[in-house]
């Protein structure tokens, strides 16, 4: 029954093109970075300054940096980190934001209406502006970029959630689940969050991009990873100086950041075609 | 035993007046026809009795007992003895859950409860496949989701939902409107049957005086919220029917 079922998930995913192109540049990303790190280990903490700002050769595969390490090797490492603080961010915010969204929309009254002049307050600030604020007020480190992040974006979570929970709480389902005494916890968990986890999975992949954005542009400012610590955002920013005599130190995270963007946004897409009904075929 | 509404009127807070002193008595194993066109308050008063609409005027009584008391004890045992069906089959079932789960959603809320329609000593999934039998469905539907089942089937499915806790009271709530005539047939059939076997009070709320007339022994006429009509099914035709009850059977007679 499960292998039946993953086969049919598995072909209905790729038969999107979307979803298709996706997949294979996250295999081809992933692919890359982890062949490259067998074939050749480098410690992206070691600086060799007779060995500084070298083009690419077959040892350095995308060359030096300014402190002779190998850019090839610091990007696969901001890869781990970037991508891995964005995902840890991402899940902070839904676990905070859903269940909020849900029980808010559910059951309503005077706590929603309170907790959602809050959400109003916090989002008519630009998100990017209000991080900057509480990144710059906490102090410059990745743990409090994550979690300016994350106070940002639980908010759209939960006001997501809670839209999507209006529009089905009166549906008859749901009142059945009442009228059976069910408690408000069972008819959220058996009914409502069924209902919500796609878009939520849909929104989360496509966000996982816009923060990989956000914390490589706080560290570029240099309000988020600091030296020496291999994030794409802050090789940007050391790469800044050389950018005329090595041009390839600001290209090839540019270029990570770029991919890796892409690469959510195109799964991101390929998932909302696959869970909205209108567009599934048979 | 019987339910009780004495002067029951409900204003919703933009100033709609759905219903106006109703007051109307319903005794135990009767099955009683509501009628009305849409906005007469058919609906309000169905889900006024499950206590998913609030009132501040009236009274109304079940076994003697006020109906939707704030103690939960107390609601959680009226909730047993009074179950419903909607009317819009689409939606009456959860399009992500498969059948079986949305059957015993009930049956797992009350674990105490042991209709005596079901045989003892039963598993979760022998209970499920025994209720789709009372209602006329194979067993084997159990596994299948709501997109795959057709209007008449979902709505057999969830009136096995609602008579599993063996209540006393179903308040049906326009079962048939959303199906083909030959289903709503049997969807009535299977509803005069179960009222016979298990001799629960139903309370049939329809446009269709017809479907009323064919299952309930008394019919009350519902205009703008106001009773405007009472009658026995045998006193249809008597000359002394309210012009609006006249204009209902004219309607339902030229279709």
């Amino acid at each position: 029954m499960v292998p039946v079922l993953m086969k049919d998930i598995t072909f209905k995913l790729l038969r999107d093109p979307t979803m298709r192109t996706g997949i294979f540049l996250a295999v081809f990303l992933v692919g890359g970075t982890v062949l490259g790190g067998m074939l050749v280990p480098h410690d992206p903490f070691q600086i060799n300054m007779n060995n500084r700002l070298q083009g690419a050769s077959f040892e350095h595969w995308l060359g030096t940096d300014q402190l002779g390490r190998d850019v090839f090797s610091r990007i696969v490492y901001g890869a781990k980190l970037t991508i891995g603080l964005s995902i840890f961010a991402i899940m902070i915010a839904v676990i905070i934001g859903v269940p909020i969204g849900l029980f808010t929309g559910f059951i309503g009254g005077k706590i929603d209406a309170f907790l959602m002049r809050i959400v109003d307050g916090i989002l008519s600030f630009p998100d990017f502006i209000l991080a900057i604020a509480i990144a710059g007020m906490l102090g410059p480190n990745l743990t409090n970029v994550i979690l300016a992040i994350v106070l940002v974006r639980w908010i759209v979570y939960a006001r997501v959630v809670r839209g999507l929970v209006l529009a089905e709480k009166e549906k008859e389902y749901v009142l059945v689940s009442k009228v059976s005494f069910s408690s408000t916890f069972k008819t959220i968990r058996m009914h409502l969050l069924p209902q919500v986890i796609p878009d939520i999975i849909v929104m989360a992949a496509i966000d996982v991009g816009k923060v990989i954005l956000l914390i490589s542009a706080f560290s570029y400012i240099g309000i988020g990873a600091q030296p020496p610590i291999p994030e794409w955002g802050a090789m940007l920013n050391e790469g800044r100086t050389y950018f005329q005599v090595v041009p390839s130190l600001m290209i090839y995270p540019g270029l990570a950041i770029m991919l890796i963007v892409l690469c959510c946004n195109l799964l991101g897409d390929g998932l909302k075609n696959y869970f909205d009904i209108r567009k599934r075929r048979g | 035993m019987s339910l009780i509404i004495e002067g029951l009127s409900k204003k919703y807070t933009k100033g709609i007046q759905a219903l106006k002193h109703i007051s109307l008595t319903v005794p135990e194993g009767e099955c009683v026809g509501i009628v009305g066109e849409s906005g007469s308050g058919k609906s309000t008063l169905a889900r006024i009795l499950l206590g998913l609409e609030s009132y501040k005027e009236g009274i109304i009584t079940y076994n003697g007992k006020p109906i939707v008391p704030k103690n939960r004890t107390s609601l959680r045992e009226y909730r047993k003895s009074v179950q419903m069906i909607f009317q819009d089959t689409t939606n009456t079932l959860n399009p992500k859950l498969p059948i079986w789960k949305s059957l015993l959603e009930p049956l797992d809320n009350y674990k105490e409860a042991s209709p005596s329609f079901l045989e003892q000593g039963l598993t979760k999934m022998e209970k499920a496949e025994q209720l789709l039998e009372i209602v006329g469905l194979e067993k084997e539907m159990i596994n299948r989701y709501p997109h795959e089942l057709s209007g008449g089937q979902k709505q057999r499915v969830s009136i096995a939902r609602a008579i599993s806790l063996a209540p006393s009271l179903l308040v049906c709530d326009e079962p048939t409107a959303s199906l083909d005539v030959t289903v709503q047939v049997q969807i009535l059939q299977l509803l005069k049957e179960l009222q016979k076997k298990t001799n629960m009070t139903i309370l049939f709320i329809s446009h269709d005086i017809r479907a009323v007339a064919y299952l309930c022994g008394r019919v009350i006429v519902l205009k703008n919220g106001v009773m405007v009509d009472e009658f026995r099914i045998g006193d249809i035709y008597h000359k002394e029917r309210h012009p609006y009850t006249k204009a209902l059977i004219q309607a339902a007679s030229s279709e």
